[in-house]
């Protein structure tokens, strides 16, 4: 196990107690395993536009201290580490920041296929407290994919500076998971961010992936026909309605996965893979 | 499976053609909805207007590029200035003592000479040199770039330069590979990936090696320093060499232009996409977080890659030093064989070999040059690597390289263009062929800024020689 050096403000390498930041009060639970998470049981995806902060929340959960740039489109391999929390192990993989997963990049295409074939047991969407609406859309997209999803409202340190308040409590309503706001320079809210991926990585039954209403009757009819043809050929995949628009936009990724069946193999409960992988 | 695909095909037919713009339009309206009902924008504005009061100078058609060059050049001047001291007291600790002593304990030892040569006059002093030259100003440049960095700055330095990129028909993105690529070239290179014209991609690989990366920096810095600043009065020195390195960079994004344009209009003509730059909002950096990370992971790790590579090539100098082949040693035919090149383009034979050893890594070029111009520049009769040991600090780099090497200021500036305008090292080739697939392109970004190399550097010595 690699244990990182100590960073001033960053906080401490495996077990150490933090003094300075905010993890203080879960500092015992979370161990930073750096880039070898050793064996995991759960894998954790990040995502967010690009310039939110996602490599900043991936060092401070992994003790790694990838370069981060204050600029778009910094990361762009997708990176790997690991961390423990409350002994249990976690993988995390860093993907690429990307305004969308409508697979009109190479990015998106990365991100996409990592949330609907990695099948991540907690997508952690990293947000910009300053620039929600422009990030809003990536957050509905991995909703309608998974219901096992945290979103960390990042920078609301810069967000109170600039006098932008968020209504964390609306927005866990609407969208049914757990909203979380952080500040991940300094450290600010990772212990509750780490409470909530283990909530909802242990959680038996996560919630249904969000159905996205078309104001529109005829295509809500063409969108309801195909998601019912999508569930009786495929009956445990979880975001029908989701795969049904992808086929009816002509999406030529989830045409092929339909083609050889991969799309089928999505039904498979992770646990079991990640496990595999580990041992 | 086909089936699922046929009806959804048929219902496709039935909706209009439009039906992706509609989905992706409900999607944004709820999000818009979602964040209008989310958000509180009260006593907002106020601090914005820092921001875009910043960006109204930083990124202004005029003054962007003032600041721009203003920038860099306090950078450099602050790195040149502040290397000074800790590299002679470097040169002092590794090279002249460091060595004596290491070479007296071999020879306490009974070390055979052969034992002697290539650990200690090899390998030790080609790792000792990098450390001594390449440290310093690298712990000074790395932290202040990445201060600006984590300003928010270089993307509008990228902002300010998309313009450019637009006209010479690039991707406006290239602008920020080509910033990633004055930190590494292979990094710059896989940051293409961010371009998805493969037309526009290509042309950022091409030209990512006009960046000056990393193990170039300090090449540009020392001679800048001991041959451009010392042709001018001390107290101008500082000021002088740092314009000479800015001007290597701007001729650097000048060749970038240039090369796109001209591969755009030939060999990779087509259609330039649209795309959307954002702009982060400054935020006021971490600086001592920024010092840390910076010199532990950017320069300790450029230093340590640069020692990997310097401690074989090291061996490889005093082999072809050493060993004789007929009436002299293999490196001294070599450098025979290049001289008349070498010469042509206002270098000399030894630089020519120093580039060829120093294909795995550009880090370790002034410490090649500098021992192979003291084991066979010097007279025949006394080239003991002992030599080496009346040196001291940077400007006596430069009377080596002056009496013994018999450089003149031409080679010094040959030099610098040489170092922005040559193949790139191994890794980097081997990135462009990572990325690319393509032997073809892999050969042209290899072979297109040696052959630049040569035609500017062989111009420069023909006017040069006309005039003086």
């Amino acid at each position: 196990m690699a244990t990182p050096l100590p960073t001033p403000g960053v906080g401490p390498g495996a077990g150490e107690a933090c003094a300075s930041c905010a993890l203080a009060p879960d500092a015992a639970r979370l161990a930073r395993l750096g880039l070898d998470p050793g064996r995991y049981s759960y894998v954790v995806a990040l995502a967010g536009n690009p310039n939110t902060g996602k490599s900043t929340v991936f060092n401070a959960l992994t003790g790694l201290r990838q370069h981060v740039g204050n600029w778009a489109g910094k990361t762009v391999a997708r990176a790997e580490g690991g961390f423990s929390y409350g002994g249990v192990g976690y993988r995390i993989v860093d993907l690429p920041g990307t305004y969308s997963l409508l697979s009109t990049s190479a990015d998106e295409d990365v991100a996409r296929d990592v949330l609907l074939f990695g099948r991540p047991d907690v997508t952690v969407v990293v947000v910009d407290a300053t620039r929600l609406e422009r990030n809003l859309p990536l957050v509905l997209q991995v909703r309608q994919i998974t219901g096992r999803v945290v979103v960390a409202l990042n920078l609301v340190d810069e967000a109170r500076r600039h006098g932008i308040t968020v209504d964390v409590r609306h927005l866990t309503r609407e969208l049914g998971v757990p909203v979380v706001a952080t500040a991940a320079r300094r450290g600010e809210g990772l212990s509750d961010l780490l409470a909530a991926i283990e909530q909802v990585a242990t959680a038996d039954d996560p919630p249904a992936p969000l159905r996205l209403t078309h104001h529109d009757p005829e295509l809500e009819r063409a969108v309801s026909a195909l998601a019912q043809q999508v569930a009786a050929r495929f009956p445990s995949l979880p975001n029908t309605r989701w795969v049904a628009l992808r086929l009816l936009e002509g999406d030529p990724g989830i045409e092929a996965a339909v083609r050889d069946g991969t799309l089928g193999d999505l039904a498979a409960p992770t646990t079991d893979t990640a496990a595999e992988a580990a041992g | 499976m086909t089936d699922l695909l046929d009806e959804a095909a048929r219902l496709r037919r039935d909706l209009s053609d439009d039906v992706g713009d509609r989905i992706v339009e409900s999607l944004y309206t709820d999000a818009a909805r979602l964040a209008a009902e989310s958000v509180d924008r009260d006593g907002a504005a106020a601090r914005l207007t820092v921001d875009r009061a910043l960006d109204r100078v930083l990124t202004h058609r005029v003054w962007g590029f003032v600041a721009m060059g203003v920038l860099f050049f306090g950078v450099f001047w602050f790195t040149i200035a502040g290397a000074a001291v800790p590299s002679d007291l470097l040169y002092t600790l590794l090279v002249e003592n460091g060595h004596t002593w290491l070479r007296d304990g071999f020879t306490a030892l009974g070390a055979p000479a052969v034992v002697t040569g290539l650990l200690v006059d090899g390998v030790y002093l080609a790792t000792a040199w990098v450390v001594a030259v390449m440290l310093p100003p690298m712990a000074i440049f790395f932290p202040l770039f990445t201060l600006l960095e984590d300003f928010g700055y270089l993307p509008r330095v990228a902002f300010n330069l998309d313009r450019l990129f637009a006209r010479a028909g690039a991707h406006g993105k290239q602008s920020l590979t080509m910033m990633m690529g004055y930190g590494c070239n292979a990094a710059g290179v896989t940051a293409t990936r961010i371009i998805d014209s493969r037309r526009e991609r290509l042309i950022a690989v091409i030209t990512n090696n006009f960046s000056i990366c990393n193990g170039r920096w300090p090449t540009l810095i020392l001679m800048g320093t001991i041959f451009v600043g010392a042709v001018v009065p001390p107290a101008l020195a500082g000021f002088v060499a740092a314009g000479a390195v800015v001007a290597v960079v701007i001729l650097g994004i000048g060749v970038t232009l240039a090369v796109s344009w001209a591969l755009s209009r030939t060999v990779l003509q087509g259609e330039s996409s649209v795309y959307s730059l954002e702009l982060p909002p400054y935020r006021p950096p971490r600086v001592l977080r920024t010092l840390y990370t910076s010199i532990i992971d950017r320069t300790l790790k450029v230093l340590r890659r640069a020692v990997v590579m310097a401690a074989p090539a090291g061996a490889v100098i005093w082999l072809v030093s050493n060993v004789d082949l007929g009436d002299a040693s293999v490196a001294a035919h070599l450098v025979t064989a290049l001289e008349p090149i070498g010469w042509l383009m206002g270098l000399n034979g030894i630089i020519l070999l120093a580039y060829v050893v120093a294909v795995p890594a550009n880090e370790i070029i002034i410490p090649t040059i500098v021992m192979l111009t003291l084991t066979l520049g010097a007279p025949a009769a006394g080239a003991a690597p002992g030599v080496m040991l009346e040196l001291g600090d940077d400007a006596q780099i430069g009377s080596v390289l002056v009496t013994t090497g018999g450089w003149t200021l031409l080679t010094a500036v040959n030099l610098m263009l040489f170092t922005l305008l040559h193949h790139p090292c191994s890794t980097t080739v081997l990135t462009i062929w990572h990325e690319t697939r393509s032997l073809r392109w892999t050969l042209v970004a290899t072979l297109l800024p040696l052959a630049l190399g040569f035609v500017v550097c062989a111009s420069v010595a023909g006017l040069w020689r006309l005039v003086s």
